[in-house]
């Protein structure tokens, strides 16, 4: 499939947070196209004014996650050629989150649960305390490496249905993070994490059906990471009480 | 729209049913392998405390088990809220107790039921 004779035909979503339709491009295909190729062929050379996002076109910034054929994949890195089907593709932007326009949603609800899931550094030292040694064999770093590798792309918060059917729900990435956080051993918010994580959107909600796991282009497993912090929970949880 | 307590009772209700489950059905096959009659099967429960505690306690159970359940179906499929889904939970636990300790007494009462 050298030639650029071949054309494709995608469908890419068009609208604002208030609603929107596809409008379907007529794309020459190309040899190792990626979805996101697809997408900058379609703005460069057919409509600028499509809007999407992305920014390292190698899989690091985690800012080019779309739905593909209704299932979420970073696009930089997801081969036209794995998801060509009849000779088309259909290009969303992101479930479970609001548009903002076309491809790009907007992550603020995202990110806004990180925050709320304690997913962020709790210092235990100041810059005038000698770097702690970290052993990368023990086993709390381990569980801690397990989940440390997240782009914060979004693909799993895309992929669940809890998320979908209780907005509340912090959701896998956040859940992730905070497990990892949890079971760093510089970080000192370990109780902040767990009163966190056991609120009426917390860790507690998801159905552990995987979907996280199973769509997280940097084989992450969030579900792990919600069953451990599940467990975390409810140790914490009669440990207070007696 | 689970949290750490409801969570727990939900486990915890599951914990104490998993045993229960099993009896009620071993209890239930050996009743009809056995071929009891409903007569004999009402003489050995009537007056009984332990059968009444095994079933009571099977009908707390399910309805905390069961109550939970329904409010987080209710919320992820009606979206309904927490003020709605609390009088859900409360409803649904009653309900059930109401039903289920009716008819623990219907086979325990001592004497039978009028
Ligand atoms: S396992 Fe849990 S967090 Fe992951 S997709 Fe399912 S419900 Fe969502
Ligand atoms: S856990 Fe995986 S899918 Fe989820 S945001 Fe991180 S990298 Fe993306
Ligand atoms: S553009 Fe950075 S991960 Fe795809």
């Amino acid at each position: 499939m050298s030639s650029t004779d071949t054309r494709m035909k995608v469908s890419v979503w068009r609208g604002d947070h208030e609603g929107g339709e596809f409008q379907i491009f007529d794309v020459p295909a190309q040899d190792s196209q990626t979805v996101l190729d697809v997408v900058a062929w379609i703005q460069q050379n057919d409509d600028p004014t499509l809007s999407y996002r992305f920014a390292c076109r190698v899989g690091m910034c985690g800012s080019c996650a779309m739905m593909v054929n209704g299932q979420p994949r970073w696009t930089c890195r997801t081969h036209v050629k794995k998801v060509l089907k009849d000779n088309c593709i259909e290009i969303g932007p992101l479930r479970n989150l609001p548009v903002i326009k076309d491809l790009a949603a907007d992550m603020d609800p995202f990110f806004e649960k990180w925050v709320k899931a304690e997913g962020v550094f709790h210092p235990s030292k100041t810059r005038n305390d000698q770097i702690e040694e970290i052993d990368p064999a023990s086993v709390q770093r381990v569980k801690a490496d397990a989940g440390i590798e997240c782009i914060n792309c979004s693909v799993c918060y895309a992929s669940c249905d809890t998320v979908a059917g209780n907005p509340d729900f912090l959701g896998p990435a956040a859940l992730n993070r905070a497990w990892t956080l949890y079971n760093d051993s510089r970080d000192a918010g370990s109780r902040k994490i767990l009163d966190a994580v056991s609120g009426a959107g917390g860790c507690h909600n998801c159905h552990s059906m995987g979907s996280c796991a199973h769509f997280c282009p940097n084989g992450l497993n969030p579900m792990d990471a919600i069953a451990g912090l599940k467990r975390a929970t409810a140790a914490a949880f009669f440990r207070r009480r007696t | 729209m689970l949290d750490i307590r409801l969570y727990l009772l939900q486990r915890l209700s599951a914990l104490v049913m998993a045993p229960l489950v099993i009896g009620h059905l071993a209890v239930m096959i050996y009743a009809i392998q056995g071929g009891l009659s409903a007569a004999e099967i009402l003489g050995r429960t009537q007056g009984s405390f332990a059968w009444a505690t095994f079933y009571g306690t099977f009908v707390i159970a399910v309805s905390v088990h069961a109550a939970i359940g329904l409010r987080v179906i209710a919320h992820e499929w009606l979206g309904l809220g927490a003020r709605a889904l609390s009088v859900l939970t409360w409803i649904a636990f009653l309900v059930l107790v109401w039903m289920g300790v009716r008819a623990v007494w219907a086979v325990t009462a001592p004497g039978g039921v009028a």
